[in-house]
């Protein structure tokens, strides 16, 4: 797993649930260091481990904890520079859901060996859409799910998310925008020092 | 006629950053992200009093602005930000087309004239590139952050390092921690203290590199010279400690100063050059003092090695207390040690 995935869940739970809660999952894992680096690259089941203990020691499930890890990286003060990078995808959130399809590949224009699972976004009618989350990253669509509810915040946008739970193999999100222009949203300047 | 052009809106919608010069000279119509960047005062003034024409050096007048078409124009605007604008001219009935961008300037130009994405047109690859600006500085700063960690926790690990990564030898480090040891085991052993005669000459005129091979060579005949019991240290540039565990005759302890003193004098090729060096030698025992202290042994054997010095060099000295009461200021003048061969 690459190490800004695991940066990035070290980060949730440090700043969601303290630093002690924190070095109390590494201290368990037993992994002869007490912190991930972004740029280097782990074994998936370092990070698999992690997320475990971390369910146990929050006593919340595994779905759930990693919404909330979607939902943190867009939303959290500490990731502004990440959700920023996703409002370049698009001026409007239906402009955003539509730029999906192309994440992966604006991931590894910023860093090259970074592999996300494949996005792609069908439109079932006007408001209606279905994202499906490739499967090489278990949980990546619950990951999703907390990443699209934040962003449509983010713009201002109503939107009613489901996932879709007959489909076993893939995560597949049901995305219906009620209200496109339903709040302000947040603002997002393209010069940085102002966003 | 110009401002009656059929494709004025197509313009707007592909170019949103162009400008319509008429026969005159002047501005005619600018594109709406162009009308983002300007006020609407500069329909009618001249375009060579808006945009400041950097290069080419030869373009001097509108006249020449219509017969470069196809030629990169470097412009500035002639406001309180002299921005930088890319832009290439095309003439249009007796009046000229000419489509601008901010290229390099783009970052400061979209806080400058508070630009949105709406701005662009959506083939215009500059969103892209903002995204890869503030992405590849992020990813940038992260991997500073991972290489300065790096770098702290090399340092840390070269501190802890017990190996004189030149010679492959122990370092000082290494060797006041076994002759600590020896000491506290209550070990008989002797500390030789060898520094090498004429190595400073080898770097002065054949470089380091010369004088890091002749360090390496002898290492080599330290190493193979004592017992793999024995330890042997680099202490300073060109000095050596050997610590011989459980050898105190000192009739033993001098054949093997002298040995190792006779193998250093060895000529030792070098790039075509023959260098020549010696070594002094000075030995202190631990069964000289109850009980031994790992200063004091180290200074006694440097007081042997500068009596050795003093008498000529390469040669080998015991300690003993008369050497303390002698005048211990270093010998001078080295003699040249390179001789070329052939």
């Amino acid at each position: 797993m690459h190490g800004l995935m695991n940066r990035a869940l070290q980060c949730f739970l440090r700043d969601t649930y303290g630093e002690e809660t924190w070095a109390d999952i590494m201290q368990q894992a037993d992994l002869g260091y007490a912190s991930f680096e972004s740029m280097l690259i782990y074994e998936d089941e370092v990070t698999f481990q992690v997320l475990d203990l971390a369910t146990q020691a929050l006593g919340k499930t595994r779905d759930d904890l990693l919404e909330d890890l979607g939902t943190y990286l867009v939303s959290h003060k500490n990731t502004q520079a990440l959700r920023r990078l996703l409002r370049f995808g698009g001026v409007d959130f239906l402009e955003f859901l539509h730029s999906l399809d192309d994440l992966p590949g604006r991931a590894r224009l910023a860093v090259p060996d970074l592999a996300l699972p494949t996005l792609e976004l069908r439109e079932l009618d006007d408001v209606t859409f279905s994202l499906i989350c490739g499967n090489d990253v278990p949980g990546f669509g619950h990951v999703m799910m907390g990443v699209l509810r934040a962003m449509a915040d983010d713009y201002g946008a109503l939107a009613f998310l489901e996932l879709d739970e007959s489909e076993l193999s893939h995560g597949v999100l049901r995305v219906s925008l009620l209200d496109e222009a339903f709040s302000e949203g947040r603002a997002f300047e393209l010069a940085r020092s102002a966003g | 006629m110009l401002d009656t052009l059929p494709n004025a809106r197509v313009l707007d919608t592909l170019c949103p950053m162009h400008v319509e010069v008429d026969a005159q000279g002047a501005i005619a119509h600018i594109g709406p992200t162009l009308a983002q960047v300007l006020d609407a005062t500069v329909i009618g003034k001249p375009f060579l009093d808006v945009f400041d024409l950097v290069r080419p050096q030869a373009l001097r007048t509108m006249g020449d602005v219509r017969a470069s078409c196809g030629v990169p124009l470097h412009l500035r605007l002639r406001d309180c930000h002299r921005t930088t604008l890319k832009g290439v001219a095309v003439a249009h009935g007796d009046g000229a087309v000419i489509n601008l961008s901010f290229g390099i300037s783009i970052v400061d130009a979209v806080g400058t004239y508070s630009l949105t994405s709406r701005d662009f047109a959506p083939t215009d690859l500059t969103i892209e590139m903002l995204y890869l600006v503030e992405a590849k500085s992020a990813a940038l700063e992260e991997s500073l952050d991972l290489n300065t960690r790096l770098q702290g926790a090399m340092i840390a690990a070269e501190e802890q390092a017990f190996t004189d990564t030149l010679t492959g030898l122990k370092n000082r480090r290494a060797m006041d921690h076994v002759m600590g040891r020896l000491i506290a085991l209550n070990a008989r052993f002797a500390c030789m203290h060898v520094d090498l005669d004429y190595f400073k000459s080898i770097n002065d005129t054949l470089g380091h590199a010369a004088g890091d091979h002749v360090l390496q060579v002898v290492a080599r005949i330290l190493v193979e010279e004592t017992r793999a019991e024995d330890t042997v240290a680099r202490v300073g540039g060109d000095e050596f400690v050997l610590l011989i565990r459980e050898m105190e005759d000192p009739a033993k302890l001098a054949k093997i100063a002298d040995r190792i003193i006779a193998r250093l004098e060895e000529p030792i090729p070098f790039n075509g050059h023959s260098c020549r060096i010696s070594g002094s030698a000075g030995t202190s025992r631990s069964s000289q003092y109850s009980p031994p202290a790992l200063d004091e042994m180290l200074h006694h054997a440097d007081v042997a090695l500068y009596a050795s010095k003093r008498a000529g060099r390469g040669q080998h000295t015991h300690f003993s207390p008369e050497l303390l009461s002698l005048d211990l200021s270093e010998p001078t003048g080295e003699r040249g040690a390179v001789h070329p061969d052939g």
